[in-house]
């Protein structure tokens, strides 16, 4: 094997090779060590090759934060496909969505997930459905995963790959609604991961911890990191029992703690009331959302080892910029430069650099950069500009930033109307879609609110057609079973009339201007 | 309404949005069933602590008593006898 990886799987097959006894993985009840995550990974890259999965092939892995989420991301690569994991609380019509964009050829699920996936892929009869035991009622069509598995050797298959193909699509809210997919190739993921793993400087004694969704950029890459660090990773499914999380974190003294603002808020309001401590913890990371500076001594009493890293990035290259933990302190507001290998340039409308001090809209120079939305050309024209060099993209980010004389960052605003609650990205389209499926509604706009806990709360703002019944408990309801729970309006408005523009459009910032009063109240 | 009607409501009302009672089994896991996050299982605690006037503690923050109608119910029940 090459001393450098030109495949994300043989950042595994290279930690198998050098402790294959080490542990790898802390999930709910399951330890795995590196043998037992191969093994998991290349049974399941031979069973998926049985099936017709080819180099290229897209899998979607539709599971719950766990092992076998984790383990299959590696199987999926080691067949030779393309993954694509989405967050567990994905509901029918966006899985049937996503399933038809990426054309995906396979599907992991899990048993309890079966009442989402089970109407969709009956609907789709070229594609494999292998579910882990055991499922009440199995679907049409859908394979025992675990039988699957037994019958499969436990050696990877034969690797056509190269590192230009296609590793995975992340799909990630767009302005318009529909969810995209970004893709990454190998080479992209293996650059960024190198380079985070660079400046936050993991070792094989570390164990990570992350309660952050594997769909999601910030979430995955504590498992790259962990793996490509022969470290162990402690993952949990979610954040829901902050208790259940603590005891975890203090029984298998983690070292490196990941989260996002929410989660941090949710800490100091526990360490307000009773102290809570995790001395062995000596990185701390935040990204996804801006760390409000007021967090910054609260999580220093919280974690007193830690040096605390601030992050910023985009699923479209995964992450841009860091701020070190020396400098934390003398630059509260800053995000920091670009991550190791990479350039970070502010432009004007002209795309031409803007005068220091000014604000301009970043773009993201370097190999991580995505190679585009999948299927979507016009999408990606909007967001990867010709770079310095023929045949070289730069990424749009789309936010404003600053720069001071040093070279650091300060973020300024987002150049789109996306919302950021508890550091997911909500596109109010996809929220406004929904609550236009209601007959009775007139018009609706979906808008971020700030909030303490949440960064932004989505809000709604309704208006009724004349003569229809509409309450706010349909209006939620059609969107939570519809939408992940982060999307359903955490306020909404019932209206007879929103404000307009003098040219008549309907203006998110004169509604949350109108109305800031109502939604504090109800908040 | 007892305490078992009482958090039925109110998880049914607040988080499934509906009143019908077949949309939740008094087992089904609230995490699993993706009905609720980690911003949810606050507004449940602080609901339980003013309905029932019982002190839910950090340490308590635990899927054995907050995960289902049914663990709710047992937990809300523990912390009134021990209180009584």
């Amino acid at each position: 094997m090459n001393a450098i990886p030109r495949l994300l799987q043989e950042v595994l097959l290279a930690a198998i090779a050098r402790h294959p006894e080490r542990t790898a993985l802390v999930a709910g009840d399951a330890r795995l060590s590196y043998r037992e995550v191969a093994d998991y990974a290349c049974r399941l890259a031979q069973a998926l090759r049985a099936r017709g999965v080819q180099r290229g092939d897209r899998v979607v892995i539709f599971m719950e934060n766990g092992w076998r989420c984790a383990a299959s991301i590696f199987g999926v690569l080691l067949a030779g496909g393309v993954f694509v994991a989405i967050n567990a609380q994905t509901k029918r019509d966006k899985l049937a969505f996503i399933l038809r964009d990426a054309g995906a050829r396979a599907l992991l699920a899990e048993p309890h997930l079966a009442r989402v996936f089970g109407p969709v892929t009956e609907q789709l009869s070229a594609l494999r459905v292998l579910c882990a035991p055991d499922a009440e009622a199995w679907p049409a069509g859908v394979e025992n995963l675990d039988e699957a598995l037994d019958e499969a050797p436990a050696t990877p298959p034969p690797q056509a790959a190269i590192t230009l193909d296609l590793a995975a699509l992340l799909y990630t809210s767009g302005t318009t609604g529909e969810p995209k997919g970004v893709m990454h190739s190998h080479q992209s993921l293996l650059f960024v991961l190198d380079s985070i793993n660079e400046y936050l400087g993991f070792s094989g004694e570390d164990r990570l911890f992350s309660a952050l969704p594997l769909n999601f950029g910030y979430g995955l890459f504590q498992w790259f990191s962990a793996v490509r660090a022969g470290a162990m990773l402690v993952l949990e499914r979610s954040f829901t029992y902050p208790a259940q999380v603590f005891n975890r974190m203090r029984d298998e003294a983690v070292t490196s703690f990941a989260s996002v603002p929410t989660v941090y808020a949710m800490m100091l309001a526990q360490d307000a009331k009773q102290p809570l401590r995790f001395p062995s913890v000596r990185l701390l990371t935040n990204a996804a959302a801006a760390l409000p500076v007021e967090f910054i001594p609260g999580l220093r009493r919280i974690f007193p080892n830690a040096g605390l890293y601030k992050m910023y990035g985009q699923t479209e290259c995964i992450r841009s910029a860091y701020l070190e933990p020396a400098r934390a302190e003398a630059k509260p507001e800053s995000v920091g430069h670009a991550i190791p290998g990479t350039e970070l340039l502010l432009l004007g409308e002209d795309r031409r650099p803007v005068a220091p001090g000014e604000v301009g809209t970043l773009y993201v120079r370097g190999p991580h950069v995505m190679r585009g939305y999948w299927n979507q050309p016009e999408k990606t024209a909007e967001v990867l500009a010709p770079g310095p060099v023929p045949g070289e993209f730069l990424l749009k980010s789309g936010d404003l930033f600053r720069q001071d004389a040093d070279g650091d960052f300060y973020f300024v605003s987002r150049g789109d109307e996306i919302i950021k609650s508890r550091g997911e990205k909500v596109s109010p389209a996809e929220v406004e879609n929904v609550i236009y499926s209601l007959p009775a509604v007139r018009e609706a706009v979906v808008a971020g609110f700030p909030d303490p806990l949440l960064g932004e709360a989505v809000c709604a703002f309704v208006t009724p057609r004349e003569g229809e019944k509409l309450n706010v408990q349909q209006i939620k309801r059609a969107c939570s079973e519809r939408l992940e729970n982060y999307m359903v309006p955490k306020h909404v408005l019932l209206v007879s009339e929103l404000p307009r523009t003098e040219n008549g459009k309907l203006s998110r910032k004169l509604i949350l201007e109108r109305y800031a009063a109502l939604i504090a109240e109800s908040a | 309404m007892s305490i078992k009607q009482t958090i039925r409501r109110y998880v049914l009302e607040n988080f499934l949005f509906t009143d019908d009672e077949s949309a939740l089994k008094d087992d089904d896991s609230f995490l699993a069933g993706g009905i609720i996050d980690s911003t949810g299982v606050l507004e449940i605690m602080l609901f339980v602590e003013e309905t029932f006037d019982i002190k839910v503690e950090d340490e308590e923050m635990l899927p054995e008593n907050l995960d289902s109608i049914a663990n709710l119910v047992a937990f809300v029940q523990r912390k009134q006898a021990v209180a009584a």
